[in-house]
């Protein structure tokens, strides 16, 4: 008979190489990243032990305790009391303890042995404790906790073995009759001589040499420094974007070209008509002018991967928060809304870290005004067609001091709509308190990198291919449709249904300076932003008719005055034009009225700031 | 151990200038005036390792009004308040 499939549950203290162990054991590509709090989710995965035993194996946020102070430790906990509706207890759960750095974990797992399940100590993160000279008496350990201990090193090839084994032989002898649970959550006495004892076995069990990592200290007297810190700060972010601009643009001309010569080629092969059109302007045009951005998003998520492996993120949260405090945000609001600069999607999940309920909402709320990937096309596109490229004080790119520009009225205004959130909620007038980790600094692994960025540009090809393609074919079949009656004149599009819709939304948006073709882009464009640039290269293609292959940048820089393109910009900052960022919204805070909100007070910024910015542009002559 | 050990007064780490290092007396979560009850404060701390007779150092400070704080507790890193620090009486 078959051994029925073995459940493996990964519990630890955060940051101590859970999901690296997970991602080790199952071949997945869970994100890992070196600051406490990456993992907000339970995450199932299978493997084959080397005896075959079949094993489900669920990786978890990590926690210092069982006792849920935060969504995401919330889940832990459920999981190994078992309340978790539908789920089976795990009948062994492995313990992960980052080697460097024991004392919290052994704490938790005199904890977790209270629940009664079957446990392994995973000393994680061996090689580094060794390079440091850290020494752990492994077998004197298992004995004085009581619990079988193995080492592993869950990012080197092999460095799992020993822990497959020890799996084996545990797995064949594991009882099956339950196990009493005599977990409660720990008094304050309790705790403090749960610790007591986890420091009398590590003093037993574990020799550490005196000296922290030096080089962590090195880098920490710079990163840290009260004013240091700050400057260094704000010339990575200025370097990020400045890069985003600059070093991407040899790539994207190449993307570019080929895009080019494949609108010639169709145009040369296929016969006028509807076919030729719908592949020109349709797909080339409207699918291919997203796609050209491709290496500007891989150079942003280059960045912060970097920064996240590396472990700088933690660092920014100490730096910013007492000023994200004066606008009433948590300094660990700050590793969120840096994640929401590539997708608001995984920062608004990432915000479970934050144990206070109203400033959870609070980040969740403006986490969508931080600039992410999906704004880069349309603020690049608008940008290369109106900005000059020349050099300001001869080594600024103006164009990228204008993207530099548009992420930091982002993070501003995102900090003064917390300010009013804060003043109109009468949030407590004592801050919730900050404590994080500052995990020691590892060299960013090459792996992990490039998986990372692969699965990145993967999603948003496979974006491109399916939510932009669906809606340019929609685009598309608007604005060819119907088709003008014999013998009239004018551009074939001003008889389409996308110029009967978009000229009965022209009125609202007249006053910011939109014509109707944004208008008819702007629809679109709610499903995802870049649609919207998608959209403009379809419907400018098909005005322009078969003999304009011209780029969508430069048809809006004749089509376009300026006044209409900064409106435009402005409007992006703040428009709520993602429709699956609303829905995580709605899933994180359980409630279609913060969605709702969300929605309205970005819909109102929006509008508010492209009126100003149109009507003074237009003043000062830019009409 | 305390009296000779005792020759530093007693003092709330949230106090202490960059560079101070000392060994944590007890925890006092009543005087921090936190956000948090005193129950959870004084757990939280402990999660963390801010037990009786754990060294501590503080490592770096913020630029407003010197907060946060980075502390080494033996061999990790922790960032907090100045306000919650108050709670952590060291000598
Ligand atoms: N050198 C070395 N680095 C490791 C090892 N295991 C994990 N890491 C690194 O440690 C960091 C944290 O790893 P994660 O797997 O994200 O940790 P986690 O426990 O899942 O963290 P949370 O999800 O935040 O609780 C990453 O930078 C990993 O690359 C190891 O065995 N050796
Ligand atoms: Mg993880």
């Amino acid at each position: 008979m078959e051994a029925p499939l073995l459940h493996l549950a990964l519990v630890g203290t955060p940051n101590s190489g859970k999901t690296s162990l997970f991602n080790a054991l199952t071949g997945s590509r869970q994100k890992v990243a070196n600051y406490p709090g990456v993992t907000v989710e339970r995450k199932e995965g299978f493997f084959v032990t080397p005896l075959g035993r079949q094993v489900s194996v669920v990786d978890l946020p990590g926690t210092y305790s069982l006792r849920g102070r935060s969504p995401d430790e919330e889940i832990t906990r459920d999981f190994v009391l078992g309340k978790a509706s539908g789920e089976t207890l795990p009948d062994l759960v492995l313990c992960v303890a980052d080697s460097t750095n024991l004392r919290l974990t052994i704490r938790l797992l005199l904890e977790l042995k209270r629940t009664g399940r079957p446990m392994i100590l995973v000393l994680n993160m061996f090689d580094i404790a060794s390079r440091r000279g850290i020494t752990v008496d492994v077998k004197r350990l298992a004995k004085e906790l009581g619990v079988p201990v193995v080492t592993s090193i869950a990012v080197r090839k092999g460095g799992t073995a020993d822990l497959l084994k020890l799996t084996d032989e545990i797995s064949a002898a594991l009882a099956a009759e339950p196990v009493e649970n005599s977990w409660r959550a720990l008094g304050v006495s309790e705790l403090r001589a749960t610790q007591r004892e986890a420091d009398r076995i590590i003093a037993d069990c574990v020799s550490l040499p005196a000296r922290p990592d030096t080089w962590t200290a090195r880098i920490d007297a710079i990163v840290l420094h009260p004013v240091g810190g700050l400057i260094v700060l704000a010339l990575i972010l200025f370097v990020m974007f400045q890069a985003v601009f600059a070093w991407a643009q040899p790539a994207m001309e190449l993307l570019k070209s080929g895009f080019d010569s494949l609108g010639e080629l169709v145009q040369a092969t296929l016969p006028d008509g509807l076919l030729q059109s719908f592949l020109q302007n349709g797909v080339i045009s409207g699918v291919g002018s997203v796609i050209v951005f491709l290496p500007q998003i891989i150079l942003i998520f280059l960045f912060i991967l970097l920064l996240e492996d590396f472990g700088y993120m933690a660092r920014a949260a100490f730096l910013m928060d007492r000023i994200m405090g004066g606008a009433g945000l948590h300094g660990r609001a700050f590793i969120p809304l840096l994640s929401s600069f590539a997708c608001a999607i995984p920062g608004i999940m990432a915000t479970r870290v934050i144990d206070n309920k109203r400033d959870r909402l609070t980040t969740i709320l403006i986490a969508p005004l931080m600039t992410c990937s999906a704004r880069i096309p349309v603020y690049t596109l608008i940008i290369s067609a109106f900005i000059p490229a020349r050099d300001v004080w001869g080594f600024i790119n103006l164009q990228g001091l204008v993207m530099f520009g548009l992420y930091a009225a982002g993070i501003i205004s995102a900090l003064l709509v917390s300010f009013v959130i804060k003043f109109f909620m009468l949030r407590d007038f004592v801050p919730a308190p900050f404590m994080l980790e500052l995990p020691d600094y590892k060299m960013p692994r090459l792996k992990s990198i490039v998986i990372g960025i692969y699965t990145r540009a993967k999603m948003f090809l496979q974006r491109a291919g399916t939510t932009i393609f669906s809606m340019m074919v929609l685009i598309w079949f608007l604005a060819s449709f119907p088709q003008p009656p014999a013998g009239a004149t004018g551009p074939a599009i001003e008889f389409s249904l996308a110029a009967m819709i978009g000229k009965a939304l022209e009125p609202l948006l007249a006053p910011v300076g939109f014509n109707w073709q944004i208008a008819v882009a702007l629809i679109p464009g709610m499903a995802a932003r870049e649609v919207a640039v998608a959209a403009l290269g379809t419907v400018y293609a098909i005005e322009g008719g078969s003999e304009a292959v011209e780029q969508i940048g430069q048809v809006l820089a004749t089509k376009w005055s300026l006044a209409t393109a900064l409106s435009m910009l402005a409007w992006y900052i703040f428009a709520p034009q993602c429709a699956s960022t609303l829905a995580v919204i709605r899933r994180e805070t359980g409630s279609w009225a913060w969605m709702g909100a969300t929605f309205a007070y970005m819909l109102v910024l929006a509008y508010a700031a492209s009126l100003v910015t149109y009507n003074v542009a237009v003043a000062l002559g830019a009409g | 151990m305390t009296d000779t050990t005792d020759t530093r007064s007693h003092m709330p780490l949230g106090l202490a200038q960059r560079g101070y290092t000392g060994v944590i007396q007890h925890l006092a979560a009543k005087e921090a005036g936190s956000a948090l009850s005193d129950v959870e404060l004084e757990s939280r701390l402990i999660e963390l390792g801010f037990v009786e007779g754990a060294r501590v150092e503080i490592l770096h400070e913020g630029l407003v009004g010197r907060d946060p704080i980075a502390v080494r507790v033996d061999s990790t890193t922790i960032a907090v308040r100045r306000r919650e620090a108050m709670a952590i009486i060291v000598a």
